[in-house]
């Protein structure tokens, strides 16, 4: 993966080892702490939890809406049930079941999508998860995360612990670039500014963060001051900091490993249209499948490359 | 598993169930017809399971503690049949009898489909067909981690059954030998717009849910003779496999022009109607 190379960004671990080693972390601290698997363990790494605490993970097989079922009766009894596929499996395949047996009881059960967006390459469309911040987003008090390195899905996935009830997390498969170091401030809901900037924002999570502080690197060269908030947090939504950085920069790009419709692009345009309206450009998948092929590949052929957000900005400035 | 439950107390006789069979479904016809809408129907189908559950001595459960940790769990997973559970509920004494008849009104916690954030005592919220075993066995695989004698109750709907995720639960359960999961099938022979045999068929169900590993009795569902010793097989049996009843009813028991016909689901009686139910059930 080539993303942040022209900033020197090092690669650390996928989030969803990370996800999966901070869980094992957590089941020895909590052990009310219980884990339901479709099959997947070893692709969703909750198969790091279940190495250390057997008798708490329950693999129910390729059945996606059990899997959710199971988690919410494990919920109402007093657990707290984390539940994880394939992005596009288990919140598409289940929603249904996340709507009715987790949403609306309001049950503590976290759901974790790995292998998000497009980045996951080669095994293609059907893999990949496009839609799953949106669908997330349409159920009633969900929190949906989406964190972009290491660090910061350790944090996440800390934070959604100290929460009682629904929350989903987005999770993806290739390595990533590493954006915050060993006891960076990271708190659920607050948005990250990554770097100050006067005359546009950027607003971005997940992998693409990398990219958009590539693009202000970038930016800058021309002599454009770039500002570059973490909304890793899509719902609740940091609306303040959105709102002030609207107000300070006059021009946002939103930059997403998503479809453009019903994800961080989505919410950020009613935050800003409401509170403080400015130009505004957007940089995800559009209303489209992808293909298979490299992550790099197609991260450039579908515009979500450091060069996109790049030309997304110019047209502002 | 931990035996520390106690027992429920007031267990009623068989000819006591009957009468109180009665007084539910006219629980049921009231509630409708007042509503203007719901199912009743579908509600008379599984009368006779349900008070056998609450007042036959099997459901472990305190009205006045509704959070006791050990307690019985019942999930009514074909949520539209929720008029038989309120009824139950208001006369083991969740709440008032008289607020039986604010059912489907706004502000109500007697919403037309349970809510488990609405009214203490529901255990899961249903209304989506198909989810309510699954539920139950989370709550299952829970009380087994907590070396609990809790039990979980959860009654299907014939037409229910239709659901993919009925068989996902299905296959699930017995790997984990939840003995302390009982499935009740109300075996109704009717679904919304037709009989179960036609517009999607599920016979043989005894053989299927056995064949998946569960421990089955197939019984007349409208028959406190056949079903509280069945209810109690299967709450006692403690045998490591999940436990199936097959209940056998009839959508409408109780008054004759419903049960004859299948239209009447999520069709509430007229006032008309509703008094000829009632003189048929022997309360005019």
């Amino acid at each position: 993966m080539e993303l942040g190379k022209t900033i020197g960004l090092t690669s650390g671990k996928a989030t969803r080892v990370a996800f999966g080693e901070a869980l094992r972390d957590l089941g020895a601290e909590d052990p009310s702490i219980v884990v339901v698997d479709a099959d997947l363990n070893n692709s969703t790494r909750t198969d790091i939890f279940a190495k250390a605490h057997p008798d708490r993970f329950f693999n129910v097989g390729i059945a996606e809406s059990n899997m959710v079922g199971v988690a919410a009766g494990l919920a109402a009894s007093g657990k707290q049930a984390w539940c994880a596929s394939f992005a596009t499996f288990v919140v598409s395949n289940a929603y249904d079941q996340l709507r009715m047996s987790v949403a609306f009881p309001k049950w503590d059960v976290k759901v974790v999508g790995s292998h998000s967006g497009i980045s996951i390459g080669e095994d293609g469309p059907s893999q990949m998860g496009i839609e799953d911040v949106s669908l997330a987003c349409s159920l009633p008090e969900f929190v949906v995360v989406v964190p972009c390195d290491e660090y910061s899905c350790r944090a996440a996935v800390r934070a959604i612990h100290a929460l009682k009830g629904p929350a989903y997390l987005r999770t993806g498969r290739p390595n990533a670039p590493v954006i915050y170091q060993d006891g960076a401030e990271w708190t659920l809901g607050k948005a990250n500014q990554l770097r100050d900037g006067s005359d546009l924002t950027i607003i971005t999570n997940g992998l693409m963060v990398a990219a958009a502080l590539e693009a202000a690197a970038a930016l800058e060269k021309d002599g454009a001051s770039v500002r570059v908030l973490d909304v890793h947090t899509v719902k609740p939504l940091d609306v303040e900091a959105i709102t002030k950085a609207a107000r300070e920069t006059g021009k946002v790009v939103v930059v997403e490993e998503h479809l453009a419709h019903g994800g961080l692009g989505s919410a950020v345009s009613m935050a800003i249209a409401a509170n403080h309206p400015v130009p505004m450009r957007f940089v995800n998948l559009g209303d489209q499948f992808a293909e298979s092929g490299s992550p790099a590949a197609l991260l450039e052929k579908y515009g979500m490359n450091y060069q996109n957000v790049v030309r997304a900005a110019r047209e502002l400035l | 598993m931990a035996t520390t439950a106690e027992a429920p107390s007031g267990a009623l006789s068989i000819e006591a169930l009957t009468d109180k069979a009665r007084l539910i479904r006219k629980h049921i016809v009231d509630m409708t017809t007042e509503a203007g809408s719901g199912h009743p129907s579908s509600s008379f189908s599984c009368t006779e399971i349900v008070t056998a559950l609450y007042f036959g001595g099997i459901l472990r459960h305190d009205p006045q503690n509704p959070t006791w940790p050990e307690r019985d769990r019942f999930i009514m997973s074909k949520g539209h049949a929720v008029p038989t559970l309120y009824a139950a509920m208001a006369e083991t004494g969740y709440f008032p009898v008289d607020q039986l008849i604010t059912l489907r009104k706004l502000g109500s916690p007697l919403e037309g489909h349970p809510n488990v954030r609405r009214l203490p005592g529901i255990e899961a919220s249903t209304g989506s067909l198909g989810q309510g075993l699954s539920i139950g066995l989370g709550m299952a695989l829970a009380a087994k981690l907590d070396n609990s004698p809790s039990r979980i109750w959860v009654v299907l709907g014939d037409g229910e059954i239709d659901e993919g995720q009925i068989w996902e639960a299905a296959l699930a359960a017995p790997k984990y030998g939840t003995g302390n999961l009982i499935a009740i099938v109300d075996a109704n022979t009717a679904q919304q717009t037709g009989y179960t045999k036609d517009v999607l068929p599920t016979e043989p169900k005894a053989e299927k849910w056995a064949s998946f590993g569960w421990e089955v009795q197939d019984v007349d569902g409208h028959d406190f003779a056949a079903l509280l010793p069945a209810l109690q097989k299967a709450g006692e049996a403690n045998n490591g496999k999940p436990q199936c009843i097959i209940a056998r009813t009839l959508k409408g028991k109780g008054v004759s022009f419903v049960e004859k016909d299948y239209g009447y689901h999520g069709k509430p009686l007229t006032q008309e109607e509703r008094l000829r139910a009632l003189e048929e059930l022997g309360w005019s």
